[in-house]
């Protein structure tokens, strides 16, 4: 049996119900919420600021620490255990590669921009989630970087190619599945995060990641809206 | 002219990092954007400023970096033997060296406490920034001195020119309209002492400014909004 119809009636190509919002952390230097449907990342950006301990400073370039987190309430399954775990320390890691190549840290020796993603809800994509608010909390701060990074998820499912995989589909049992979460830097279409698991071919890889790069110059516009919305009232605010 | 040069942001605009801002070789990048083969990007999210045919951005939001000649509100955290290490309120901490501390001369192995203390607020000009950012201020100058009393407001430092106003319009109402002393610090600090209930005036005048930055006539609407505070008619902006 192949897989004709998405489980939830979307289109093949179409992600789910995206929400963006910039500036919704006030005591944060820069902050934005991203939804996918059910999965809802914040992120918070602090900095650039202090560095201690300092045999962690780099006089070279300002470094960049990316925190993941699920909260213990946010699965819809079991409850997950607060803080750190091996998942959570290699997404941490990954958003952190994602989003360095923008930014320009060697304008901030010494120093480093800290970025909390704190997720309240999750269904599958968080990480993804988790790339897009932070890339609006991080233009938000006002730093100064290359590019925004968009993000979506894009994979198999039986012999289907599409995007954004909820969690029915990334466990669906009647055939194969892939799950490729991927980022993009939009202006360049340079790809800055490429993980998979699962089973795929060569085609349909290279045919997934095409779809991804489109999906991702879409969620750039709305990124990019969200980021307008909130300095549009500001546009007389310059002499 | 280069017939493929196109410029696709119109002055006043709010742009993403990574937004295409010109085509062609006819414009120059300037202060916080980039150039990219032929194209023209932002560097950062501002508003665009078209200079000629440079194209510059104004940065509207993110903490304070500091720049030579601006005077700023400090704090003591650190005191050495050579000096203090002053909060910038930015990434970078700064250093004021004893020489730079009193316009009088302070032996060398005095008591350094004595002249500031840690927790200190002072009034203090950037007299040096390096590429590594290492910050050096001076207390010795016209304005510059410690503080005493009254209280600091944190703002952000983009919003600094509208509490200041137009040649410093703002902050002489609001000076004139609570009788209080104020001074704002470049690094987005301010500084407000008088009475206590003017004190608390000012700072929620300043709260109200910060919010309503963008609306046209700001000025206007802030002296309505003291006098309305304070029931005295007030002269108009000095």
């Amino acid at each position: 049996m192949s897989y004709k119809k998405r489980l939830d009636g979307r289109g093949f190509e179409e992600f789910r119900k995206v929400e963006a919002k910039v500036g919704v952390i006030k005591r944060a230097d820069g902050s934005a919420y991203f939804k996918f449907g059910n999965t809802w990342a914040y992120a918070a950006v602090y900095g650039p600021r202090n560095l201690y301990p300092r045999f962690l400073q780099d006089p070279s370039k300002g470094i960049l620490r990316c925190n993941y987190n699920m909260m213990p309430f946010s699965s819809s399954g079991e409850r997950v255990r607060p803080g750190g775990s091996r998942r959570s320390k290699e997404i941490s890691m990954v958003t952190a590669k994602a989003l360095l190549p923008v930014l320009n840290l060697e304008e901030y020796p010494n120093s480093v921009v800290d970025v909390f993603i704190e997720l309240p809800e999750t269904e599958a994509g968080s990480r993804t989630a988790g790339i897009n608010a932070a890339a609006m909390a991080l233009a938000d701060a006002g730093l100064l970087m290359k590019d925004l990074v968009s993000s979506v998820s894009v994979g198999r499912v039986d012999d289907k190619i599409l995007v954004d995989l909820d969690y029915s589909e990334e466990s669906y049992e009647d055939g194969p599945v892939a799950d490729i979460p991927i980022a993009i830097m939009p202006s360049s279409g340079k790809i800055t995060l490429l993980q998979m698991d699962g089973l795929v071919s060569k085609e349909q890889l290279s045919k997934a990641i095409e779809m991804g790069k489109n999906a991702c110059q879409k969620i750039y516009e709305i990124q990019k809206k969200a980021l307008k919305e909130k300095y549009n009232n500001v546009k007389g605010d310059a002499e | 002219m280069n017939k493929m040069s196109k410029l696709l942001v119109t002055e006043k605009e709010i742009v993403v990092p990574g937004e295409v801002l010109a085509e062609g070789m006819d414009n120059l990048p300037g202060v916080g954007t980039y150039r990219d083969g032929d194209k023209i990007l932002a560097g950062r999210l501002g508003l665009t400023y078209i200079d000629g045919r440079t194209l510059k951005l104004i940065p509207l939001s993110g903490r304070y970096n500091p720049k030579k000649n601006d005077i700023i509100i400090g704090k003591v955290i650190d005191i050495s033997f050579s000096g203090w290490r002053i909060d910038t309120n930015s990434a970078y901490s700064a250093m004021m060296s004893i020489s730079e501390a009193s316009s009088s001369y302070i032996q060398k192995g005095a008591d350094l406490t004595q002249y500031f203390n840690l927790g200190d607020y002072l009034v203090c000009g950037i007299t040096n920034v390096t590429s590594q950012k290492l910050i050096d201020v001076s207390a010795k100058g016209p304005g510059l001195h410690k503080i005493k009393g009254g209280r600091v407001i944190e703002v952000s430092p983009y919003k600094v020119p509208r509490i200041i106003g137009k040649q410093g319009s703002m902050v002489s109402m609001l000076k004139q309209a609570s009788g209080c002393k104020i001074i704002v610090g470049q690094n987005g600090l301010v500084w407000v002492e008088g009475e206590p209930d003017k004190e608390l005036l000012v700072e929620r005048t300043i709260r109200k400014i910060e919010d309503e930055s963008h609306l046209k006539g700001l000025t206007d609407k802030i002296q309505k909004f003291l006098e309305k505070e304070t029931g005295v008619k007030l002269g108009g902006p000095q």
